[in-house]
């Protein structure tokens, strides 16, 4: 059945080009009615970026990687998480007061660090789980709504902990001792987040856990019909939880590239918006490990040659985010397509041979 | 080849000709080259088996789906038909299988609805109905709820609806599924009235007995092509059924009683509550007590809604509020998981396949592991097998005659009749103690219902304790050694299936014979 697979990768790409150009049209659209030079944006955005540019790309894309794989977690049970942002920024936060406390020494405060962090992101995620699972309320409003709540919370308690900086009127958490922090990988000239082996670790447990396991099977199960996984003996209600959990520590991980390879600190500028990002890299990754891999890249890089728009250009780089707004809309739209014709063609498959291997039978009509 | 109309209704004039109708789906053909004669005044039967086409022709010709080739005429009149407005414009109307009915209102308020610009919705159009319901001896009471209407009672509101709009033409769309016997009978005097004024009765059916009392004329369908068309005086059930399978019919009939001294499954006052028992609904389940032996089938026969699929439920683990004793070969099921009933040994094939037994976008091997996912061959130690699982599912394949080319295709893909018996070959596997068959030949064509009748017999004669559901009396009686009739949630009568006809299960099925 190699063929089968190829033509199932062939439409999963052909799809994936189809949104991109479409996107790209429409982008081409909003700037010519706006009267900016197209060639122009276009050129910059296209150009091959400096080394420089390349590692702060796959830095950006590792975050990006993290917050994408929580969200389709959720996505493949049919659980729209749109809590990563208030998720990942309560975890950093816990991550950074337990490390900057170094009650362990070393890689030990990292690894308690790490644990601390995934385990809040799972336990604020595991409360929109339990409301769901528990009062039916719907998942997308609960962790909208908490993220909110995140956002105050965090504030409220970074005052608590807070160290000021000399010189300065921001406000942090204890810094992380060095032995704690985690190094860089040299990339050339530069370096890039040695978190990113735990991204790439992440990705594999995601891609295992959902294809080989049973829990995997029992989640997407779930997400493909409700009923008949309740039919089939799954609880669906622990599914539930245990999803948005797993979710939300991912989603845990998302700040702690930054936390622990840049920042060292959690303070008041500390990177917000990633979990929102996420939301479209695993729309346009199919929620597939290696599909988000591309779609962070390609996220991280659109950021990151936006940069230098408004000096070389003169066009405003958020222009950028009207493109990674356009190719939501346009993945989900061609997706959609490519999904029919793929059942089409299945269907069709289906029937040839069928016809070729017992004419003499009849045929069976599915009116 | 399509012969012509029989001479005797070849005098009355053709009020539908149909000549040529194509109609390709994706990767199947439904109609090819369909030929069809309707005479004014006459019951025209169609039969075929389930898939054979018939509900597509009817869907083209009440304008649902356009055809990809050939013509109709009604009245003489070559016509184009877009959609349902055209054919009620030209005289078509159609009563569907499932009815389309606002439960809140009532009768008038229902037939007018939709139609306001006929007959205004005042005192005009009451009139109006209730002389189209005096014309055909409908017997419709105006101003009552529908909610409280029986089923044969809404099936006439259906057909007034469609004779206030005009129609002449009437399709009916397998009518008897939802009926007992006694219904039966009243409907086809109704349509025996409709005749006599001149209307023309378009009726579908796979039931052959019913076809060959109440037609005039009989089309065969099958493959999606029009086989011939005979008289009903012609023709025995048999032939009929010989033309619509091609070959020999098969009967589900059993042989000697397979029945031991061991029960299987005991179940003692099982009772549900009604999702509105705080204002004072009925519950769904009451007071439910009846045994399965090793190597018996007990059938349940029941109008559709009278508790079957909650006592499936309750069985499974599905409905918590469930209370009473459930034990399976001794052993008490109460605080048990549906997984850990399945595990225990319980097969469930469920009413709704695609619901609840499928993973419509799922490969086929997946959907041999639901429902195992905690037992070998595809799982083991917490992983999925693939290549057993892969390998589990060609041996399905093969012994229940699957028809795909292999187990990675989507199950979407596959025709109701091989997906069913896809579940049914993955239920039988892994030796379950107790398989829980609801209509498991429901919408399966001929050669396939023989097959789940082979393997449910087979599994039966090794000990098997089957609980079998089933709308079709004559699989009930066939299959069974012993069926209870279930009205509103209580069982209401026991029966021999040796000495019982479906005219005495109908009778216990309405409450009838309630009083006995």
């Amino acid at each position: 059945m190699t063929k089968a697979r190829l033509t199932s990768i062939g439409l999963g790409v052909a799809a994936a080009a189809l949104a991109l150009l479409a996107a790209f049209v429409i982008t081409s659209l909003v700037l010519l009615a706006a009267g900016d030079p197209v060639g122009d944006v276009w050129g910059q955005l296209l150009a091959w970026p400096e080394m420089r540019n390349w590692a702060n790309i796959i830095n950006n894309a590792s975050v990006l990687y993290l917050s994408a794989l929580a969200v389709a977690v959720g996505f493949r049970m049919n659980l729209f998480n749109i809590g990563v942002d208030g998720q990942y920024r309560v975890a950093a936060f816990t991550a950074a007061v337990v490390a900057g406390e170094a009650w362990l020494p070393g890689y030990l405060n990292t690894a308690l660090a790490i644990v601390c962090a995934m385990a809040v992101g799972a336990i604020w995620a595991g409360i929109a789980g339990l409301l769901r699972a528990a009062r039916g309320v719907s998942e997308v409003i609960s962790t909208i709504m908490l993220n909110f709540i995140a956002t105050g919370l965090v504030a409220y308690l970074l005052r608590q902990v807070s160290v000021r900086e000399e010189g300065s009127n921001e406000i942090g958490t204890r810094e992380i001792p060095e032995g704690s922090r985690i190094g860089g990988i040299p990339f050339g000239d530069y370096e890039i987040y040695g978190f990113i082996v735990i991204a790439a670790i992440a990705g594999f447990a995601f891609w295992f856990v959902l294809n080989r396991t049973r829990f995997g099977f029992d989640l997407r199960a779930t997400g493909r019909s409700t009923t008949a996984a309740v039919a089939s003996g799954i609880d669906v209600r622990r599914m539930t939880v245990a999803a948005l959990m797993i979710s939300g520590a991912i989603a845990g991980l998302v700040g702690l590239p930054i936390l622990f390879g840049d920042s060292y600190t959690y303070g008041s500028t500390f990177q917000s918006g990633l979990g929102f990002a996420g939301i479209a890299i695993a729309l346009l990754g199919r929620n597939n490990p290696i599909g988000i891999a591309f779609g962070a890249v390609l996220f991280a890089y659109l950021d990151e040659q936006s940069n230098p728009l408004q000096i070389l250009v003169g066009v405003s780089p958020d222009i950028v985010a009207i493109t990674q707004g356009v190719i939501v809309l346009t993945v989900v739209i061609s997706y959609e397509l490519v999904r029919r014709y793929g059942v089409r063609l299945e269907q069709r498959e289906v029937a040839r041979v069928l016809a070729s291997s017992r004419t003499d039978k009849p045929k069976e009509v599915s009116a | 080849m399509p012969t012509a109309a029989p001479p005797s209704a070849a005098n009355a004039e053709v009020a539908v000709r149909l000549r040529g109708i194509g109609k390709r789906f994706p990767g199947v053909i439904a109609n090819d080259d369909i030929n069809i004669d309707v005479h004014r005044g006459t019951i025209h039967a169609i039969v075929g088996e389930n898939g054979a086409g018939k509900s597509t022709l009817m869907k083209i010709l009440y304008g649902v789906q356009p055809p990809d080739s050939g013509t109709i005429e009604i009245n003489g009149e070559q016509v184009n038909l877009h959609s349902p407005a055209d054919a009620i414009k030209a005289g078509v109307g159609m009563v569907f299988q499932h009815f389309m009915l606002a439960d809140n209102l009532t009768v008038l308020e229902n037939v007018v609805l939709g139609a306001e610009r006929l007959h205004g919705i005042g005192a005009k159009a009451r009139a109006e109905v209730m002389r189209i319901s005096d014309a055909y001896g409908l017997g419709i009471q105006p101003d009552r709820l529908v909610e409280e209407l029986g089923v044969g009672a809404r099936q006439r509101v259906e057909i007034l609806k469609v004779l206030y709009r005009g129609a002449r033409i009437v399709i009916l769309d397998e009518p008897t599924a939802v009926l007992v016997p006694q219904e039966v009978d009243e409907l086809f005097g109704n349509l025996r009235g409709l005749k006599a004024e001149g209307l023309s009765v378009i009726f579908i059916s796979h039931k052959l007995d019913e076809v060959l009392s109440v037609a005039d004329e009989i089309t065969v369908i099958r493959r999606g092509t029009t086989v011939q068309t005979v008289e009903p005086e012609g023709v025995t059930a048999r032939q009929l059924a010989e033309l619509m399978v091609g070959s020999e019919l098969p009967s589900p009939s059993t042989e000697a009683s397979t029945v031991t001294d061991q029960v299987l499954l005991r179940v003692r006052d099982l009772a549900l509550p009604s999702d509105y028992a705080s204002e004072g609904g009925r519950p769904l389940l009451d007071s439910v007590s009846f045994e399965i032996h090793r190597g018996e089938v007990l059938g349940i026969a029941g109008v559709e809604g009278n508790g079957q699929a909650e006592l499936v439920e309750s069985i499974m683990g599905m409905r918590p509020a469930a209370t009473g004793l459930i034990e399976l070969a001794g052993d008490d099921l109460s605080s048990r998981s549906t997984r850990q009933r399945r595990e225990d040994g319980i097969g469930y094939i469920p009413e709704d396949r695609q619901r609840h037994g499928l993973l419509l976008d799922a490969p086929l091997w997946e959907n041999r592991i639901l429902g195992h996912q905690s037992r070998p061959p595809s799982v083991s130690h917490g992983l999925v097998d693939r290549r057993a699982a892969r390998d589990d599912t060609q041996r399905i394949i093969r012994e229940y005659d699957v028809r795909t080319p292999g187990p990675d295709v989507l199950a979407r893909a596959l025709s109701g009749g091989n997906q069913q018996k896809l579940i049914v070959g993955r239920e039988m596997s892994g030796e379950p103690s107790l398989l829980i068959a609801s209509h498991p030949t429901r919408g399966v064509d001929v050669g396939a219902q023989a097959a789940i009748w082979k393997h449910i017999k087979d599994a039966r004669r090794n000990g098997l304790a089957v609980l079998l559901i089933s709308a079709d009396l004559d699989e009930l009686i066939g299959l069974s050694d012993r069926i209870e009739v279930i009205l509103r949630g209580r069982f209401v009568g026991s029966f021999d299936p040796a000495g019982v006809t479906p005219e005495r299960l109908g009778s216990a099925m309405t409450g009838a014979g309630e009083t006995a």
